[in-house]
């Protein structure tokens, strides 16, 4: 496994250094898709979290911090420098001073402050408000019970001091577009959600509801020379037949490519090379609720991680379109420990655990899916057969998506199959098992471990990132050896990109993320 | 006629507050709600606020009559994703649908009906058979698999036309979507023409024609397709009304902006506001198609009276 993704590390490399190596093109059209349903949400983009939504918003829109592909972490976007101070509690950022939203006004401190106060307006229930939370006095503007955040302070235009309640990486918190900061005159008038206004390299030209967004390059972007593009077309195309008859007609640039068109693109001799896979930090697993009695035994938990076997599963079903899980932490967290090792297909194992544990008949339960080709049914259906062999009958109940988000965090289910961002902050991503994270935010399994919260606590508390990260890595491993969930796979998110279209990032949190000033296309793409 | 339509049009009233009453009980008792899909905040109080600020916090007939005293006005309400009002968002999806769907019914219109003719002109012959085989086949063939058969042929092999997207309107980007959605009507229309022309073919009136000496031209044009004309337009009605709803796969398919689209996406993350205001637009047109429909039925056989 490892070596396929260094292979594809190397692929990755060789993209952005074959990039590199050539001149940026100026003009052309860049025509991305947005593959998550028929319609973007909203054009006010704090109100939408859906993934579909920010592939626009990244071009259109700019926050305090911007992900870093390359890195791998997030990076200062609308500030210079950050200077921490008050034990890691308070940041002061030098704002740029040459970043103007679309309609020519110069961004500010004010607008920071008014963004992120708008976002905190408890009556309007945004959804970035679970970052905005961590600045002091946030919550008490949720609620009513101030006007402004008493932790944001203007010291002057173009620096801004921020004071937070827990020593975390601000980064982590004010990178996606929920915490986009938008120009507060113009953003409070009711034309905004039909024209909106941002900072970043394009501008809004035109939304054509349920089929496509067009956004224009802005000229006076700060950063130099950029963009690159004249003109970015994002087009709605929720259909993968569709994507995969416009990308082979060379009127799109960008396809999401699902399990099967993976392996017909793989094997097609011209559009091999078109694909760009990275592993996303979504981490796919069956949940067991420990208040159904089997589930509370931890051998029974680790009796069906032997039961399963997951390679198969994975090469056969989801055509190799996913990494094996080894824990919770995905490949691509920083502190992804490479020495640990998936559970082994071992059904034997499996019935003496189950017999150890009181169940040498097994038992029956009950599982929770959706249709999701990917993690759902499909998967469930073909784990049946397995668990059966060692005696553990699961009976199905299907559901719709959105019914499963609300049956996972009511707790309402024997076990379920799902997928969960595990990044790009490892350490938010271990403290959902943490046992003060209610259920309902992402402790879905209700965890509870005092050896873990111990754990997680040091590494919060830790200066030392190496120390911090040894820490996690063991609350990682921990986390393994309870196994309160089915670790099944890790997204292998794949993408088809047309050879004209260059300076793709393997963005790991989302691979139809892309900073699209760093796009461009050379002659040879037929969108001029 | 006056009188009729205005009593055609208070009867539109009771179906029209069913089928609001209908959606309104169906999406208060589905599981899944908006407020899941539009936030997973770790604060319990965010989920209760928002069920408040979208009104979900009353209980189901405290909600419906809000409802039905706003759409009194003219008021759909407020999208719960978009926040838009929802008039605003029918309104830029209503003139992409109704350009796909009359697009679809002249296709269908066009080669459907003189199938029919020709094959019920020439019964048991060649093209009989070859029209009721493409009749039969357009009934039966999926549209979404029709659409893609459609792409890969126009777009990908031959490159006469784009492969999806609304572009600036124009025809070239509503000729496969429209030829997908129009091949089912016209199949049907094509045995519907047939099945009506074969039977006036051997009506009292139409033999008494020929005896008279009336050349068969006169006699098909005078007789025969007038006669079948009732028919024919009361398939059409009916096929309009239908159309609105099976132009949701096609749109999902072709990503063009319509009516459907707009449906999927709301049923999905159960934006119950925009759900009821697409339906309660399909169903207007309906209505309208087939009011429009039984006041052509007297422009085409005057015996038909608006009693």
């Amino acid at each position: 496994m490892f070596r396929i993704v260094a292979i594809v590390a190397g692929l990755g490399l060789a993209l952005a250094a074959t990039a590199e190596a050539q001149t940026p093109r100026k003009g052309g059209t860049i025509r991305m898709t947005a593959p998550y349903g028929s319609s973007f949400t909203s054009l006010d983009i704090h109100t939408t979290q859906r993934a579909q939504d920010e592939i626009y918003a990244k071009a259109l829109h700019r926050s305090l911090y911007i992900w870093n592909s390359t890195e791998g972490k997030p990076v200062l976007e609308l500030a210079k420098e950050d200077v921490v101070s008050g034990g890691g509690l308070v940041h002061t950022f030098k704002l740029r001073d040459d970043a103007y939203f679309h309609n020519g006004r110069k961004m500010t401190a004010d607008d920071i402050i008014w963004s992120y106060n708008r976002i905190m307006d408890g009556t309007k229930a945004y959804p970035g408000a679970r970052f905005v939370r961590v600045i002091e006095g946030a919550a008490a503007v949720e609620k009513g019970q101030a006007k402004e955040i008493s932790g944001l302070k203007k010291i002057d235009d173009f620096t801004l001091e921020m004071r937070l309640t827990e020593k975390v990486d601000p980064g982590f918190y004010f990178f996606t577009a929920l915490t986009s900061i938008y120009p507060a005159d113009e953003a409070a008038k009711e034309s905004f959600i039909q024209k909106p206004i941002g900072l970043g390299p394009f501008k809004f030209v035109e939304h054509v509801p349920g089929s496509r967004i067009v956004l224009e390059r802005w000229d006076r972007f700060y950063k130099p020379g950029k963009p690159y593009a004249d003109k970015v077309i994002v087009s709605v195309m929720a259909e993968a037949a569709a994507r995969d008859v416009a990308f082979r007609n060379k009127e799109i640039d960008t396809s999401v490519l699902g399990p099967a068109q993976y392996v017909s693109y793989q094997a097609d001799a011209d559009l091999k090379g078109t694909i760009v896979e990275v592993a996303e930090v979504f981490t796919r697993y069956m949940g067991m609720n420990p208040s159904f009695k089997p589930f509370a035994d931890k051998r029974v938990r680790q009796a069906i991680n032997y039961a399963i076997d997951t390679d198969l599963i994975i090469n056969k079903l989801v055509k190799g379109k996913a990494y094996r899980a080894t824990s919770w932490l995905p490949l691509t967290s920083p502190v992804y420990d490479k020495t640990m090792k998936p559970y082994a297909y071992d059904p034997a194992k499996a019935k003496q655990l189950l017999a150890e544990a009181g169940y040498p008949s097994g038992f029956e339960f009950e599982w929770t899916t959706s249709q999701n080709e990917s993690w759902g049914l499909p998967i469930v259906s073909a784990v049946i057969p397995m668990l059966d062999k060692v005696g553990i009958k699961a009976k199905v109940k299907q559901v719709e998506t959105a019914v499963l988000a609300e049956v996972v965090r009511s707790g309402d289910y024997q076990a379920f199959i799902y997928s969960q961002a595990t990044g790009p902050d490892p350490q938010a991503a271990l403290k959902c098992f943490h046992s003060s994270t209610p259920q309902p935010a992402c402790n879905y399994m209700n965890f509870k471990n005092a050896e873990f919260d111990k754990l997680i606590d040091e590494a919060g508390q830790a200066d030392d990132v190496a120390k911090r990260a040894q820490l996690l890595q063991k609350a990682n491993a921990l986390l393994y050896e309870e196994a309160p969930v089915w670790f099944f796979n890790y997204n292998k998110a794949v993408m088809a990109v047309q050879p004209w279209l260059k300076g793709i990032q393997l963005n790991a949190t989302e691979l139809t993320h892309q900073n699209v000033e760093d796009l461009w296309v050379d002659e040879t793409s037929p969108a001029k | 006629m006056l009188s009729f339509l205005i009593r055609r049009i208070l009867q539109t009233i009771p179906t029209v507050l069913a089928v609001v009453l209908l959606v309104f009980v169906l999406f208060s008792v589905v599981p899944g709600s908006i407020v899941s899909s539009m936030s997973d905040d770790s604060d319990p109080q965010v989920e209760l606020r928002m069920k408040k600020q979208l009104g979900l916090d009353d209980p189901v007939y405290v909600r419906f009559g809000a409802y039905i005293a706003k759409l009194a006005i003219g008021d759909f309400g407020t999208s719960f994703r978009t926040r838009e009002p929802v008039t605003t968002m029918i309104a830029k999806r209503t003139w992409p649908t109704l350009q796909l769907i009359f697009a679809a019914m002249a296709f269908a219109i066009v080669i459907g009906v003189p199938l029919g003719f020709i094959a019920a002109l020439q019964p048991g012959s060649i093209v009989d058979t070859i029209a009721m085989v493409v009749a039969v086949s357009g009934l039966s063939i999926a549209k979404f698999w029709l659409g893609l058969v459609l792409m890969y042929l126009f777009a990908l092999k031959l490159g006469w036309l784009p492969s999806f997207g609304y572009g600036d309107g124009g025809l070239k980007y509503l000729i496969l979507p429209a030829a997908a959605l129009g091949v089912s009507p016209m199949a049907l229309l094509a045995r519907t023409t047939r099945a009506a022309v074969l039977e006036i073919m051997t009506a009292d009136f139409v033999r008494t024609a020929r005896s008279k000496g009336m050349s068969e031209t006169r006699v098909v044009k005078w007789h025969v397709m007038r006669n079948a004309l009732v028919i024919i337009l009361t398939t059409v009605g009916l096929q309009f009304g239908a159309l609105m709803g099976q132009a949701v796969v096609v749109e999902k398919l072709f990503s063009w902006p319509g009516i459907g689209s707009l449906l999927v996406d709301s049923v999905l993350q159960r934006d119950i506001p925009a759900v009821q205001g697409s339906i309660l637009v399909v169903v207007l047109f309906f209505l309208a198609v087939n009011l429009l429909i039984d006041v052509l039925y007297g422009v085409i056989d005057p015996r038909i009276r608006y009693a």
